[in-house]
């Protein structure tokens, strides 16, 4: 399948802040890819780039067949900003009517749109006196008005509670069901990892990692933690056959590779009378994050 | 493409509702043409000329300061105001032209204008009606007089989008404009004045004024409008010191001047990053 969004060899700096370095990636119709790094790790400059809203030093973009920020680029995007901001004097409902004409869409489907977002009783209210998980609601319905074909959403759930997030990505599914390419950035590693099919890890303006978690995790090669509780009395003896685990209150801590889970587990069952329980740790999403977060040293 | 123009003028025309700026555009015209039309009342008769072309006449003098005042409290926003809400880089994303943006907001903009000076020359007009049948007479000039207010209304518009755009800060944008409305408005025909005076009748009175009246946008107006209006003569000291130049001169500045302000507008506009 041809892909939606297809960026190559990008790079942009401002002044003499590398904000991108050299970062490829492609989107595909129907795939959600999450965009993680540190603050400052470029997300937006390269989403503002893909929205054409900031032209790049060097690099080639196609958004749709298009150059970002043509008009048949900006006919099939929707965006969604860091912080949605609007005219506070507006109602809900004023505003994305208006964003539905600048699409030509029908305008019957105004109220739905707002309640499918959850804003279907605070449609006609000001949107000055909306709190700000509201606000980043209409972004978010702005967002999802005329089919767009790639949705480049900037940190979507900052903002929401945890219900409307499960809706939110809930939504997302369904979008991409229909076909649409998302892609989002996020600090919501968890939420993450559960709803998108990619990660894409920027650190310091460049592409350290992309895949799926699995692929990450195995990439990696972080060690794996077990802990083991000693039956009481044992915990000496356990710590001589381990002699690199740290002793804690309740037991043993030992770290090993991937590679060796399996050797280990075997030594520690060959040990099962002395054994009161075991339990097995693999490297935290966290983990996996910072590890390729840090690699290129922020 | 009129789709999206006319949603813009929309919006645009509720946030000025909401922001009570069509309150006060119509509220200032209405309050400062019953001041002159009252104060204006007195010498009705005295040359010759019906009510209505008196009251003309000096709604004339008052529009010349308050109908750029109004454009540009409603224009300087326009664009600062965007950019510092942070709403602009959203927009900028939809499939509209940055000049079809302009094109709404004009719109919207002048929509409001052309309500305000209805509201304000229409009250005067109807007084001066219901007292003196006669005034009638004057109708031509009143008309004549509201479109080029509406022209140099759109010409103070394009003006402060511009400074709007420029200066990308609401408070600068609003500091800018005032200085643009003294700078065009008021200190323009003083430093006129002052050197027609120093230079007595010589090359500058002769041939650089008459040029620097119609420069102005404000100028030309009231030369326009007092030129063609007999009743005039007593009017306006710049006025009557450029009285010799033709009428299509200065219908041809009131004209051009909004093209020449919205394409500046246009040009600025297209500077700002989102
Ligand atoms: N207009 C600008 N002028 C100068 N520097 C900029 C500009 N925009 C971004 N930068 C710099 O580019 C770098 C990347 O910024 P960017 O906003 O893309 O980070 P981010 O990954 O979105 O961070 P966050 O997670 O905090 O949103 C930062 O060092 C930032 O200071
Ligand atoms: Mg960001």
């Amino acid at each position: 399948m041809t892909s939606t969004l297809t960026i190559s060899r990008l790079t942009k700096s401002f002044g003499g802040v590398h904000a991108l370095t050299d970062v490829s990636l492609t989107v595909t119709p129907g795939e959600r890819v999450a965009l993680l790094g540190h603050n400052g790790a470029g997300k937006s400059t390269l989403m503002k780039i893909i929205l054409g809203l900031i032209s790049p030093d060097s690099g080639e973009i196609s958004v749709c067949g298009a150059t970002p920020g043509d008009a048949e680029a900006r006919e099939r995007v929707a965006y969604l900003p860091e912080n949605a901001a609007f005219h506070s004097a507006l109602t809900g409902l004023e505003q994305i009517t208006f964003y539905m004409r600048l699409r030509g869409v029908d305008l019957k489907g105004a109220r739905d749109l707002l309640g499918r977002v959850g804003l279907g009783d605070a449609a006609t209210r000001r949107l000055g006196t909306y709190s700000k998980g509201m606000r980043q609601r209409v972004g978010l319905a702005q967002a999802l008005i005329g089919h767009p074909r790639l949705l480049v959403l900037d940190e979507p759930t900052s903002g929401l509670d945890p219900v409307s997030r499960r809706d939110f990505y809930e939504l997302l599914d369904g979008l991409a069901a229909e076909g649409a390419a998302i892609l989002l950035s996020s600090h919501a590693l968890t939420e993450v990892e559960a709803r998108t099919d990619r990660l894409l890890i920027l650190s310091g303006g460049r592409m350290v990692a992309e895949g799926s978690l699995s692929d990450l995790r195995s990439e990696a090669a972080l060690p794996v933690a077990l802990h083991v509780t000693a039956i009481n009395g044992y915990a000496s003896e356990l710590m001589e056959a381990f002699p690199n685990a740290i002793q804690t209150k309740e037991g043993l801590h030992l770290t090993c590779a991937q590679d060796d889970k399996l050797a280990t587990l075997a030594r520690i069952s060959e040990m099962r009378g002395k054994v009161a329980d075991l339990e097995v740790i693999p490297p935290s999403l966290e983990d996996i994050y910072s590890h390729f977060s840090r690699r290129d040293g922020q | 493409m009129i789709a999206r123009i006319l949603a813009t003028a929309r919006i645009e025309a509720n946030i000025a509702r909401r922001n009570r700026w069509v309150l006060i555009a119509v509220l200032l015209m209405v309050v400062f043409s019953l001041v002159l039309s009252a104060a204006g009342s007195a010498p009705t008769g005295a040359l010759g000329a019906d009510r209505l072309s008196v009251v003309v006449a000096s709604l004339t003098s008052l529009s010349v300061y308050l109908v750029p005042l109004v454009a540009l409290l409603m224009s300087f926003d326009a664009i600062a105001g965007e950019v510092e809400r942070g709403t602009l880089p959203l927009l900028l994303t939809y499939p509209v032209a940055r000049w079809e943006v302009l094109a709404g907001k004009l719109l919207a903009h002048v929509a409001i204008l052309i309500v305000a000076l209805v509201a304000g020359y229409g009250s005067a007009a109807l007084i001066a009606i219901l007292n003196d049948a006669e005034a009638v007479a004057g109708l031509g000039a009143l008309w004549r007089l509201t479109w080029t207010s509406v022209l140099l209304g759109a010409t103070f518009l394009g003006i402060g989008y511009a400074v709007s755009a420029l200066s990308r800060r609401a408070s600068g944008a609003a500091g800018l404009a005032i200085g643009v409305w003294l700078g065009l408005v008021v200190l323009y025909d003083l430093g006129l004045l002052a050197a027609v005076v120093a230079d007595d009748g010589g090359f500058f009175t002769t041939q650089v004024f008459p040029a620097a009246l119609l420069a102005n946008p404000a100028d030309a107006f009231r030369l326009f409008n007092l030129s063609a209006a007999e009743a005039s003569a007593a009017a306006s000291g710049v006025a009557g010191a450029a009285g010799a130049i033709p009428q299509w001169q200065s219908l041809g500045s009131v004209v051009i001047w909004p093209f020449l302000a919205l394409a500046l507008a246009a040009l600025t506009f297209r500077k700002v990053d989102a």
